[in-house]
């Protein structure tokens, strides 16, 4: 552990190579950390479920690819398929529990994530996937830095994404609807607006992300059934971090994440990239949790 | 009333101790349903009882597993070494009665003690959080333990462990595991029953009740959360210590931290039974295991799927229980069942 903490004081390059991988991928962590804020501050429910999403937009990506696909469609096709699978599910499932308390809410959502899980691994198998684009790599630094080109378009198509997301969210009818239902349920309902098909939108938008992300995920990185949940935690832990509703604080808190999970995995070991993850979310609620108690409050 | 709750009580005991002399093919899941009926009461302790809703109590299970399977080794073989060789290589490790008793009789403290001491740390640096922000960091938790167990090469990493071997004397240990599990379970129900006619429990109803009056009220809610927290990992751990030699390996993941399996499992056994009561466990435990059974031999394949879906259904569906059910349709029953 202490020789590989050496070799990055030692070897910057290497360092700087583990930072950047990082930032790319924690682009992808970003935005399903926005899709789980959204539905948070909307629907006002924590989905558990939420990294199951991820991972099945990167099977619907490899089912594509399988047939013969560019993985770059896999993007809005994933998208698609889960925006009408969240529908589907909310319409199912959480329109009965919007009102519950959130108890109830966390242990269904997370109902929901093992029967994906174990959907996807009967469907799919368990091993590890990837769709491949067929891109090269590009070397920086004398070839110490090496950067998969598709992660460099994963990351563009991810902030890409986020910009749609935001002009959605701002400008559209329905976007300012979301908004305005975040802000006040109840009076949103008094000029007219449907709340409870502005949650099943809101809903299936964050799945369609979330989707979308998945699309990312396997192309760049690689998926299997059982991985969902550190999606989920890690969009938790931003979310926490940022705050609801601060955008900026999502995106910062989303790469730093990615870049701090990648530099600990290279010097804790890779058997212990997961563990540094939970860890991480436990460090940070209890750092938050007491940094409020010495003001009498708490995370509640 | 009471001397026939008692009597019954008594009488469902004594036809568990028969049970294996007459029908000894379902010892091993009639072992799991007592160890998943101690699952469901120590979840109900804090979940119910207390209304903190922990997703991370397989921690303590799993720490009680791995401390008892290391004492039970390391009094003997070096614990590196042994799990270095996975039961393989030039060193044969193998264990007399003696030192298996000896392992066991201190590894089953071991684990409890061990389990209860993380309850202490991790309680006093976790419980401060309410609500959500408890079930999220508990479930990182879990998953995080499982994971650091996965990478420690010390205990095996994601090979698993193997706790001691039984000497070959000792070919009716699975017997005496089904013994012990059944006694853990009676105790456990004993002491919660006896907790729960005490001022503790209603220290830790008006916790659950409203947390801010029940602290102005003058309770150290602190140090009540994590008493109630350590008692539950008490026994947590023991039954944790009981199963990893039950299931003679320890996968670290599936077996020692199984987050996604007995994890959810507790919770949904409590609820099914009824949260906040001493019996619904119990009933949620029995109910659960024989619906997990049939699933097992009649949706072979799918039983996973299966129990995904009743997860989601319980939870929608039928959140107040066994119990609460029957205490909506017939009030004067329930009180009179001493409910």
């Amino acid at each position: 552990m202490l020789d590989n903490l050496n070799i990055l004081i030692a070897a910057p390059p290497i360092t700087v190579d583990l930072v950047v991988n990082g930032i790319l991928i924690g682009a992808i962590f970003a935005l399903a950390a926005y899709g789980m804020a959204l539905v948070w501050g909307v629907v006002k429910i924590i989905n558990i479920s939420q990294g199951e999403y991820v991972i099945l937009g990167g099977y619907v990506t490899i089912v594509l690819t399988e047939n013969g696909v560019h993985p770059l469609f896999g993007v809005p096709a994933a998208a698609l398929v889960l925006g009408v699978l969240g529908w589907l599910i909310y319409r199912l499932v959480i329109h009965r529990i919007v009102d519950r308390d959130m108890f109830t809410s966390l242990l269904a959502t997370y109902g929901i994530a093992i029967l994906l899980q174990q959907l996807m691994n009967t469907a799919f198998g368990g091993e590890v996937r990837i769709a491949d684009a067929g891109l090269g790599t590009r070397f920086l630094f004398g070839g110490i830095v090496a950067i998969a080109e598709i992660k460099i378009i994963a990351f563009a198509l991810a902030a890409v994404l986020a910009g749609v997301l935001i002009w959605f969210l701002k400008r559209s009818r329905t976007g300012q609807a979301i908004r305005a239902t975040a802000q006040n349920p109840r009076a949103a309902r008094v000029v007219g607006i449907d709340t409870d098909r502005i949650y099943a939108a809101t809903f299936a938008l964050n799945t369609a992300i979330c989707g979308a992300a998945g699309a990312l995920v396997a192309m760049a990185y690689t998926i299997h059934p059982y991985i969902g949940l550190a999606y989920t935690i890690r969009s938790f832990m931003i979310v926490v971090v940022a705050g609801l509703g601060n955008l900026a604080g999502v995106i910062v808190a989303g790469l730093g994440l990615g870049a701090a999970e990648n530099v600990a995995a290279f010097v804790l070991g890779t058997q212990y990239q997961l563990a540094f993850t939970f860890s991480l979310l436990v460090v940070v609620l209890v750092v938050r949790n007491w940094r409020l108690a010495r003001r009498r409050e708490y995370l509640k | 009333m009471r001397a026939v709750r008692i009597a019954t009580y008594l009488a469902l005991l004594a036809a568990a101790a028969v049970a294996p002399m007459f029908v000894p093919e379902y010892q091993t899941q009639l072992t799991d349903l007592f160890l998943f009926i101690v699952f469901a009461l120590t979840w109900d302790l804090v979940g119910g009882q207390m209304g903190y809703n922990s997703f991370g109590n397989v921690l303590f299970f799993g720490i009680g597993m791995y401390a008892c399977a290391v004492t039970q080794v390391g009094l003997v073989y070096d614990v590196g070494a042994y799990n270095a060789a996975r039961g393989g290589g030039a060193t044969v490790f193998t264990f007399d009665v003696g030192q298996y008793v000896q392992g066991l009789a201190i590894g089953l403290p071991a684990g409890a003690i061990l389990a209860a001491l993380a309850a202490v740390v991790v309680g006093g640096l976790v419980l401060g959080m309410r609500g959500q922000y408890f079930a999220v960091c508990t479930l990182g938790l879990g998953f995080a333990a499982g994971e650091i167990a996965n990478g420690w090469e010390w205990l095996g990493a994601g090979s698993g462990m193997v706790p001691a071997t039984p000497p070959s004397e000792m070919a009716d240990i699975k017997l005496f595991y089904y013994y012990l599990s059944l006694g853990l379970a009676a105790v456990t129900f004993v002491v919660l029953s006896w907790l729960y006619t005490t001022r503790f429990a209603l220290a830790i109803n008006a916790i659950r009740d409203d947390e801010d009056k029940a602290e102005a009220m003058g309770h150290l809610t602190t140090t009540i959360k994590v008493t109630a927290w350590t008692i539950s990992a008490f026994f947590l751990g023991i039954a944790g210590a009981i199963y990893g030699n039950v299931r003679g390996f320890i996968d670290p993941i599936d077996v020692a931290f199984p987050s996604a399996t007995i994890g959810v499992w507790m919770i949904l056994m409590a609820i099914l039974g009824g949260k906040g009561t001493i019996i619904g466990p119990v009933i949620g435990a029995i109910i659960f295991q024989i619906t997990k059974e049939l699933f097992w031999i009649y949706l072979l394949g799918w039983q996973r799927v299966a129990l995904g879906l009743l997860i989601v259904l319980i939870v929608v569906f039928f959140p107040q229980g066994i119990v609460g059910w029957v205490r909506e349709r017939r009030p004067r029953a329930v009180s009179a069942a001493g409910q």
